[in-house]
């Protein structure tokens, strides 16, 4: 199979990418090691839409940030992705921090930063009543917000094959070639060629740019721990609380979700294994503490589930975006952590254009920007409910109970482009399980469910790809 | 708009009890509403038997005595509604539910019977640390996969906690050929039944270890084991006891939560011990004319007490359908000590019956005496050889008695040891 | 010499004691609080028995298994027979409640009953 461009790894940046890259007339392959899109960083992660004041001024997560920030509301709305532009505060706790805040506004605004703004404490606190009474002052940043990034994914991926771009799944790239005018990308069983490749693996982007022997790349793994709390904790706070950074990051924060759970996290820890993605007892207790330092009243009664993801860190603290040095039909997409998301629309759009002024490519006139709304049942007014149901019965029956989810959407999200082959893949594209229950009464419905829709037995069905089986064979 | 005397939402065990009786007090117009394809709630995954000896005096398997009252909804032709769900309940008691057939529906109700029964806690709840992998899975989940859907979840066991569910599992699985490794209960005791633990756990040599929980689970794909500890009297793991116990399945029983929802969403006050809603002796709630009944009222540890629960609460909804419930004099329940609540929370004194009080103790004690107190003077007490938190009491105030109490009086059980 | 057994005849599991001689007689039995409690534990000292509730293969149902039961208990020594026996057994939809499943499992003289309709699928 012969493409134009191969992108490794569906991140939110692979497929944004991957969907940018179809607004030109080229042949696009998307290229996923797992079961799914969305697998690695960006499926653990604090979603959030930064609004740009922590990276050095000039620097690459500095510029893209502030860009993607900006795109992000029209990105999503194309989309059909939840966005709340619902603002971010930094607290600070002593005087010391207060300096801090002043050093973060005077980098935001060399950043292009708009709307930043220094509160006193009382301000802080009518703003934010359940903040921690310990807080005596707050950098506010208008332009932050929250937006879901398996959501974005899902619906870029999406994007991206309804505009023609090819998704293989299970793809996990082991070798490439170069014959001096195109790569054959091979996972070991399967191959295809193309004229460019963008290495948007994630934490395993060294190990990608060594197979054309750029060894200019070293990842460090940074795991982050994270608590998910119940939608009656969602309001505790309505804007995304950040404590004052470190060296390791921006520290603990305290979110309300898109959907309206409240997230706690992340904690930050080197490590070597790129598959740990295990949590900690000792490190959600930290995360606990430091989230209640934020806000008290912060409950672990209230914990629904707790996750852990990890973020790529370059030595040089900054993104590496461009053509190899070793091969410049390679484009690097490397270091992407925090603000990545937030930079996402802006990296994509950067390397799709990177590529299509290389090669000359024209606009594809055919190009759709927009990802049909999924239908979400439990958003509808009863008026809307009765016609959906009354063209398509299916949405008439609760599959999962805690999130009023039906099998209609849960069928649409299996047949959707680029769609849910596993448990969990349903799971990220209609909250089927992630409710209170977690799955305990609709998990076996959900398996039903695929396995008739993709014709095979339950026990084929996984978790999320892999060897990751939900049941062994019949008892009898 | 469709128009019933009694929707009732939820038809397992404690629903049909209800309609049951309702119907049997009077009223005809009745309609139950299920979410599963069936009637039954989950009866239809419990196999196991043990259900009904208080009730029909036999041994019944879970499918059996569900199919007892099944039998007589249908016999007493009370209409009902499978694969649908209630969504919302409104202030002036209309339901709003849907199904595939029907769509959306809207039903006025005169009363409203909740009956939802009640979910498993996941492991997010206990916050335990580790991997994602898959064969993590409420107990319930893995009956129903190996009961009604036929399929082994996992070929070497551990359980985490004891509660019935689990023990009944363990020797499920175990007789269907897979090995079961252990079960863990975080607690000095079991919460579950002792015949369980005779026959469930004993009969198949598998250990159960108390104070003792799980405290990081492996794997990355599947299931590759998981570490166990003891804990101190503060349920903490102590350092030095951890265990690593290989095992591809990870089975929790760690307690059931009544699914209120509907209940919540509406405003009808819960009990924060029961998590489920404050009822009078009738079982109605503080929103007049809905009732509450079965596991979505409080756990329960047998289906019996369901039954008799349920009955009384159809009883209670047929009254204020035919205008025999009328507002007065009421008391409250409280418990204490070990007590750790009564259900019914409140009692009204126009009550011509005998009022049967049921609840649980939140600690194991022999030759106790069961202390009932109303304005801290003793009117009742009675001898019990054994309490366990696993299963429920009761104590009936004799209508006589009802009769002495004084509007805001407060009725108090406690127990001496 | 004694032995206490758990009665597990009904959900109060009483502990009972029971006191055999050394030619092995049931001299005996204290701490029931009911008759079949005192039968039971004798039984557990003779010959202990347990009921079986499993599944038995269905072929053309709406499920893969119907749920059944020893109407009577069966010897304990033999549940693992017997549940063998049960999974080499396949019977055809539909199956009603009460229907005999396996007569005489394992020669025991109990029969396997379904505890569960199963209709037939479609």
């Amino acid at each position: 199979m012969m493409f134009d461009v191969a992108v490794i790894g569906a991140g939110v940046v692979g497929a944004l990418t991957a969907r940018e890259l179809t607004k030109f007339n080229l042949k696009v392959a998307l290229l996923e090691k797992c079961n799914d899109v969305a697998m690695g960083t960006t499926k653990a992660n604090s979603a959030i839409v930064h609004a740009g004041f922590d990276a050095v001024p000039g620097s690459l997560k500095a510029k893209l940030n502030v860009k993607g920030t900006a795109m992000m509301p029209e990105t999503c709305r194309e989309l059909h992705v939840p966005f709340k532009n619902i603002g971010s505060l930094v607290l600070a706790f002593c005087e010391k921090e207060t300096e801090t805040l002043k050093e973060l506004r005077e980098k935001g605004i060399k950043n292009g930063v708009p709307g930043l703004e220094i509160y006193d404490s009382d301000k802080l606190h009518s703003t934010e009543p359940n903040v921690s009474s310990e807080a005596v002052a707050a950098l506010w940043a208008p332009t932050a917000g929250i937006v879901c990034p398996y959501e974005l994914t899902i619906a870029a991926a999406e994007n991206a094959v309804k505009n023609g771009a090819e998704f293989f799944r299970n793809f996990a790239v082991s070798k490439i070639d170069w014959d001096g005018g195109e790569f054959t990308v091979s996972d070991g069983r399967k191959e295809i060629k193309t004229k460019y490749v963008v290495n948007a693996a994630g934490v395993y982007c060294d190990e990608i740019a060594a197979l054309i022997g750029d060894n200019s790349l070293s990842v460090i793994s940074r795991k982050g721990e994270y608590m998910l709390c119940d939608k009656s904790m969602g309001t505790l706070v309505s804007h995304v609380l950040f404590q004052c950074p470190t060296v390791m990051g921006k520290g603990v924060l305290v979110t309300p979700t898109v959907d309206g759970n409240l997230i706690l996290g992340p904690s930050a820890t080197d490590i070597e294994d790129k598959e740990n993605v295990a949590t900690t007892a000792e490190i959600l207790a930290l995360v606990l503490e430091k989230a209640r330092k934020s806000v008290p009243s912060v409950s672990t009664r209230e914990v629904i589930t707790s996750f852990a993801g990890l973020r790529a860190h370059l030595e040089c603290d900054d993104f590496i975006i461009g053509k190899s040095e070793k091969n410049s039909n390679f484009i690097n997409a490397a270091g992407i952590e925090s603000p990545g998301l937030s930079a996402s629309p802006a990296i994509a759009e950067m390397i799709a254009g990177l590529i299509a002024e290389d090669c000359g490519a024209a606009a594809n006139p055919e190009f759709c920007p927009v990802r049909e709304e999924p239908v979400r049942f439990r958003h509808m007014s009863n008026e809307e409910r009765k016609a959906l149901i009354a063209k398509n019965p299916a949405y008439g029956r609760i599959v999962c109970r805690c999130e009023t989810i039906t099998e209609g959407e849960i069928l649409d999200a299996i047949h959707a482009p680029a769609g849910a082959r596993d448990v969990d893949g349903v799971k990220r594209r209609t909250r089927a399980g992630m409710g209170r229950c977690q799955g305990g009464f609709c998990g076996s419905k959900v398996v039903e469910l695929l396995a008739r829709e993709l014709g095979t037995d339950l026990n084929e069905i996984t978790k999320f790809g892999g060897d990751s089986k939900i049941l062994y064979e019949r008892t009898k | 708009m469709l128009n019933y005397d009694i929707v009732i939402i939820g038809g397992g065990p404690a629903g049909m009890a209800a309609a049951l009786r309702a119907k049997e007090c009077g009223v005809d117009s009745i309609l139950i509403l299920e979410r599963a394809e069936t009637l039954g709630g989950i009866l239809e995954q419990c196999i196991h038997t043990g259900f009904g000896l208080q009730y029909f005096g036999e041994e019944l398997s879970g499918p059996e005595y569900a199919s007892r009252f099944i039998d007589l909804v249908n016999k007493e032709k009370i209409e009902y509604k499978t694969d649908t769900m209630a969504l919302e309940i409104t202030q002036d008691n209309k339901v709003y539910a849907v199904n595939k057939k029907d769509g959306l529906l809207e039903i006025q109700a005169k009363a409203i019977i909740l009956a939802m029964g009640c979910r498993e806690r996941p492991r997010g709840a206990l916050n335990i640390a580790g991997t994602r992998a898959s064969g993590i899975m409420s107990a319930g989940t893995a009956q129903k996969y190996v009961n009604i859907d036929g399929y082994m979840p996992g070929k070497k066991v551990v359980i985490l906690g004891s509660g019935d569910i689990g023990l009944i599992m363990a020797r499920r699985m175990t007789l269907e050929g897979a090995k079961v490794e252990c079960v863990c209960e975080l607690m000095p005791y079991s919460s579950g039944l002792t015949r369980n633990i005779v026959q469930c756990l004993d009969d198949f040599g598998i250990p159960l270890y108390l104070s003792t929980t799980v405290i990081d689970i492996h794997g990355k794909d599947r299931v590759t084991g998981v570490t166990i500890a003891s804990v101190d009297e503060n349920r903490r793991p102590i350092p030095g006891t951890e265990r690593l116990i290989e095992c591809d399945t990870l089975l929790l029983s760690v307690g059931l939560i009544p699914e209120n929802e509907l209940t919540r969403a509406v405003g009808i006050g819960l009990d924060s011990v029961t998590n489920g809603a404050v009822v009078d002796e009738y079982r109605e709630t503080d929103h007049e004319g809905v009732f509450a009944c079965g596991n979505v009222l409080h756990v329960h540890d047998l289906v019996d007490f369901v039954t008799l629960e349920s009955q009384t609460a159809g009883e209670g909804a047929a009254k204020y359908v035919l205008g025999k419930k009328q507002k007065g004099a009421q008391v409250t329940t409280k418990g204490t000590g070990m007590v750790r609540y009564i259900v019914p929370q409140k009692i009204n004194l126009n009550n011509e019956g005998d009022v049967k009080l049921y609840f649980r103790v939140g600690n194991t004690a022999r030759n106790a005496t069961v202390k009932v107190k109303y304005g801290g003077e003793e009117i009742i007490s009675r001898k019990r050889p054994r309490l366990a938190p696993g299963e429920m009491e009761s104590v009936v105030i004799k209508n006589e008695m009802l009769k002495s109490f004084s509007d805001g009086g407060v009725l108090e059980i406690t127990v001496e040891v | 010499m004694t032995r206490n057994i758990t009665c597990v005849t009904c959900p109060m599991g009483c502990s009972v004691t029971v006191e055999i001689s050394d030619s092995g007689e049931i001299i005996s039995v204290s701490g029931n609080t009911c008759k079949r409690g005192e039968e039971y534990a004798k039984n557990e000292i003779t010959h202990p028995q347990r009921s079986l509730a499993t599944t038995l293969r269905v072929e053309g149902g709406i499920y893969n298994v119907v749920p059944c039961k020893s109407a009577g208990p069966l010897p304990k020594e033999k549940i693992f027979e017997c549940m063998e026996a049960v999974n080499s057994t396949c019977v055809n939809a539909p199956v009603k409640l009460g229907d005999v499943l396996v007569k005489n499992i394992c020669g025991t003289g109990v029969d396997i009953v379904a505890t569960n309709h199963c209709p037939r699928k479609g």
